[in-house]
C-alpha cells in the first residue's frame, strides 16, 4: 500500500498516514490491489455501484430542476468515498449517515425510490427495512457522530462483535459533537469509525476556515485513538481503510479517524450555487481525479472492461433510475393520520383532538384543502 | 414496605429495574463510583459493574448523544444529567433527535431511554443549579416529561418510565430529595404516566400542581381549609403528554382553579393549564384561572432566592384570589 503526501499533508508533521492504492491515471501496485480481498466481480460490482449512483445523482438533480422534487444534496465526486466504506461494511454493524450518503444507503439496503421519496418530500423514504442496520439521515451537522459511538459502545457492553460508521463531512468537525463522540468512543473503546468526506466545503466555507490543523486526521492524536488520511477519490484505497477500521471496532480495539480527501462536484444542496465561492477552473481540475473516472481507467488497463461494457452500464443504470424515477412519481398520496401516528407509541388526547379537527376542516371542504 | 426519601425511592427504582432487566444501564458524570452528586446512583456500579453504571466524561451533549445510539441498536438507557441548568449542552440531541425518532423513521425506531436530572430551587444553590425547564421540554411533542412530588410516585413513576418506548425527561425535585419519608413498597411497581392524582379532594378551587410546587401546595390548601376554602389539590404528575381529563372534571366541579409552578410565569405550563381550561371548561368558570408563579426574572443566588420561589403564603393569597373573585 502506497503510503505518499498529498496536497494537504504535505509537512506530515505529525505521522498521519495517506493512503492510496490507485493513481488518478488508474495505475496500482498489483501486489496492493491483490492485499484488497477484492476478487474481479467484486471490482466490477464497485463501478457498477459507483456509476449507478452517479447516474441516481444526475436523474435527482435534473428532476429537482423540473420541479418535480424537493431540495435535494448532490453527491457527484463522492462515489469512492460512499461506495468503497459501504462495501466494507457487514449487515451486523451500524451505518449512521448525514443527508449526502445516498450511495452508501444504496449499497446497505435502503432502495434508490425511498431515497427520492424522502427527498420528494415523504418520511416513507426514512422507514429502514427491518433488518437493516441503517439509522436515519441526520440534518443537524455531526449530531449522528455521538449516536454512531453510542450503538458502537452499545455492541461492546452488549458483547457483540458489530461496529458503526458514522458519515460526516469536514465542516462537522467544528461542531463540539465531534469532539465529544470522538472522546467519549476513545474512552470506551467503543468500535466507532468516524468517516469524515473532507470534501472541501461546508456549503460556502473552505476546509481552510474550518480549521487549523494540516489535516483532519491528526484531531485523532488529541483523542489516543489512530488517524488516517486517504485518498477518497481512489475506491480501492477508501475501501482497505475503512475495512481495517471496522475490523478494529469489531474486534473491540476502539475507534478510527478517517479522513477521505475528496472533492463536492456539485452544489451543497439545489438551494445553493457554487459559482458563488469557488472558481471553476478548481472544478476542473479536480474533474481529472474523477473515482469513477479513475476506477474505469484500471478495469481498462487490466482488460476487464470494454467501452462496450461501459456503454451497456450507463445504459443499465440509466434504465434502472428511470424505472425508480417512475416509481417514485406514481407514489401514492399519504393519508394525514401519517403526520399525527408514530409521535408517541400510543397517540395522546391531543393529538387525537387535533388529528380530528383537521379531518373535520377537510371534510368542509370536500376531502382535502380548499383551492384558495 | 420501608421508609424512603424521595431520592432513596429513586435510587431503588433503579435496582429493581436494573435487577429485573439487564439491558437498563445508568450513565452520566459522577454516576458510578460516587453514586451520585445527590446519591441517587449510589450502589448501583458495586452491583452491576462498570458497564451498566457509566461514569461519563463531562460532556451533556456526549451523554444523551451516545445514549441515543444505546437505545437504538438494544439498551436502555438512563442518563443523568448532573444539574437542570446543564441539560441545555444536551436539548439539540434531546429536542432534534430523541423526540422524533420514531417520527421521522416511521415507527421503525424508537427511543426507550430516559434523562434524569436533579430540578427546580430552594437548596442555596449556586447559579444553574435552580432551574426549572420543564416548558422547553413540554414544548417538544414526542418527549413525555415526569415531574414526581412523593416517595412513592418517584419509585414508579421512574420505573414506568423506564418501561415506556418513547423517551422521558424525569426531573427530580431536589428540594424535596430529603424533605420526607414515606412508604415505598419493596420490589416492582409501577405508577402510569400521563396520569394526574387528586391529593385532596374538594369542592371550592382547583389547584394544579406538581414537583416541589405539590409539596408546599398541600401545606397552602391545609391553610386554605382553615378560612373555610375547600380546596381540590392535584398532583398533576406527568407534564407531557398530560392528564387533561382529571383538571377538566375537577374545573367542572369547582369553576375555580389556580396553577402553581416554580419556573417564572410567562409561557410556562401553567399557561398551558389555562389555556386547556379555556378549551374546555370556560362555561363553568367563576373567576378568572390565576397563575402562581416565579416572576420573570433569573433565578437569584441565595440571599433573594426566597423573594423568588413562590410559597406556601403566595399559593394562599392566590387560592383567596379566585375564592373571592
Amino acid at each position: 500500500m502506497a503510503q505518499t503526501t498529498n496536497s494537504q499533508a504535505h509537512s506530515n508533521r505529525y505521522g498521519i498516514p495517506y493512503i492510496q492504492v490507485l493513481d488518478v491515471e488508474g495505475k496500482a501496485d498489483p501486489a496492493a490491489v491483490a492485499a484488497l480481498g477484492l476478487t474481479q466481480d467484486d471490482i466490477k460490482k464497485m463501478y457498477r455501484w459507483m456509476v449507478t449512483a452517479r447516474t441516481f445523482d444526475e436523474r435527482a438533480l435534473a428532476l429537482q430542476r423540473q420541479g418535480r422534487l424537493g431540495t435535494y444534496a448532490p453527491l457527484s465526486g463522492q462515489e469512492a468515498c460512499q461506495i468503497g466504506s459501504g462495501f466494507a461494511l457487514k449487515p451486523d454493524d451500524w451505518m449512521f449517515p448525514s443527508y449526502r450518503e445516498h450511495a452508501v444507503q444504496a449499497i446497505r439496503g435502503q432502495r434508490w425510490l425511498d431515497v427520492l421519496t424522502y427527498w420528494g418530500g415523504s418520511e416513507e423514504g426514512n422507514r429502514i427495512p427491518d433488518n437493516v442496520n441503517n439509522f436515519t439521515i441526520s440534518i443537524p451537522i455531526a449530531t449522528q457522530v455521538c449516536h454512531a459511538v453510542g450503538a458502537a459502545w452499545a455492541m461492546r457492553i452488549r458483547g457483540k462483535k458489530a461496529a458503526a460508521i458514522a458519515y460526516f463531512g469536514d465542516g462537522a468537525t467544528s461542531e463540539g459533537d465531534f469532539h465529544e463522540g470522538l472522546n467519549f468512543a476513545s474512552v470506551f473503546k467503543a468500535g466507532t469509525v468516524f468517516f469524515c468526506q473532507n470534501n472541501q466545503y461546508a456549503i460556502s466555507v473552505p476546509r481552510a476556515k474550518q480549521t487549523h490543523s494540516e489535516t483532519i486526521a491528526q484531531k485523532a492524536i488529541a483523542y489516543g485513538i489512530p488517524g488516517i488520511q486517504v485518498d477518497g477519490n481512489d475506491i480501492f484505497a477508501v475501501y482497505k481503510t475503512t475495512k481495517d477500521a471496522l475490523e478494529r471496532g469489531r474486534a473491540g480495539e476502539g475507534p478510527t479517524l478517517i479522513e477521505a480527501v475528496t472533492y463536492r462536484m456539485s452544489h451543497h444542496t439545489t438551494a445553493d450555487d457554487w459559482t458563488r465561492y469557488r472558481p471553476a477552473a478548481e472544478v476542473e481540475e479536480w474533474k481529472k481525479k474523477d473515482p469513477i473516472l479513475r476506477l474505469r481507467l484500471y478495469l481498462q488497463k487490466q482488460n476487464l472492461w470494454s467501452e462496450a461494457d461501459d456503454q451497456r452500464l450507463q445504459e443499465e443504470a440509466k434504465a434502472e433510475i428511470a424505472s425508480v424515477v417512475q416509481e417514485y412519481e406514481a407514489l401514492p398520496k399519504r393519508d394525514i393520520e401519517d403526520i399525527f401516528k408514530y409521535v408517541y407509541a400510543e397517540m395522546p388526547w391531543n393529538l387525537k383532538e387535533q388529528l380530528g379537527e383537521l379531518r373535520e376542516y377537510l371534510a368542509e371542504h370536500g376531502g382535502d384543502l380548499p383551492k384558495e | 414496605m420501608a421508609q424512603m426519601t424521595l431520592v432513596q425511592a429513586i435510587n431503588d427504582a433503579l435496582r429493581v429495574e436494573m435487577r429485573r432487566d439487564s439491558t437498563v444501564i445508568v450513565m452520566g458524570e459522577d454516576v458510578g463510583l460516587n453514586g451520585g452528586v445527590f446519591r441517587a446512583t449510589e450502589g448501583l456500579q458495586k452491583e452491576f459493574g462498570e458497564n451498566r453504571s457509566i461514569d461519563t466524561p463531562l460532556a451533556e451533549c456526549g451523554i444523551v448523544g451516545t445514549a441515543i445510539g444505546m437505545a437504538l441498536t438494544g439498551l436502555k438507557p438512563v442518563a443523568e444529567i448532573q444539574f437542570d441548568g446543564f441539560m441545555p449542552p444536551a436539548f439539540d440531541h434531546i429536542v432534534s433527535h430523541a423526540a422524533r425518532v420514531r417520527w421521522r423513521t416511521r415507527g421503525r425506531y424508537h427511543l426507550p431511554m430516559v434523562v434524569r436530572a436533579p430540578y427546580s430551587g430552594g437548596i442555596r444553590s449556586p447559579e444553574h443549579h435552580a432551574e426549572s425547564p420543564e416548558a422547553y421540554y413540554a414544548h417538544t411533542t414526542g418527549l413525555k416529561v415526569v415531574i414526581p412530588s412523593n416517595p412513592y410516585d418517584a419509585k414508579g413513576l421512574l420505573i414506568a418510565a423506564i418501561r415506556d418506548p418513547d423517551p422521558v425527561i424525569f426531573l427530580e425535585p431536589k428540594r424535596i430529595y430529603r424533605a420526607f419519608r414515606e412508604e415505598v413498597p419493596e420490589g416492582d411497581y409501577t405508577v402510569p404516566l400521563s396520569q394526574a392524582k387528586i391529593t385532596r379532594a374538594g369542592k371550592d378551587v382547583t389547584v394544579v400542581a406538581w414537583g416541589t410546587m405539590h409539596y408546599l401546595a398541600q401545606k397552602a390548601v391545609e391553610k386554605a381549609a382553615e378560612q373555610k376554602i375547600d380546596c381540590e389539590l392535584i398532583d398533576l404528575r406527568t407534564i407531557l403528554p398530560f392528564d387533561a381529563e382529571t383538571i377538566v372534571n375537577s374545573v367542572r366541579k369547582t369553576g375555580r382553579m389556580v396553577v402553581i409552578q416554580e419556573a417564572p410565569r410567562q409561557c410556562g405550563f401553567a399557561s398551558e393549564i389555562i389555556a386547556l381550561i379555556n378549551d374546555k371548561a370556560m362555561d363553568v368558570l367563576q373567576a378568572p384561572p390565576l397563575r402562581v408563579a416565579a416572576p420573570d426574572v433569573v433565578v437569584p443566588l441565595a440571599r433573594l432566592e426566597d423573594y423568588y420561589l413562590p410559597d406556601v403564603g403566595r399559593i394562599v393569597k392566590g387560592i383567596q384570589k379566585v375564592f373571592n373573585a
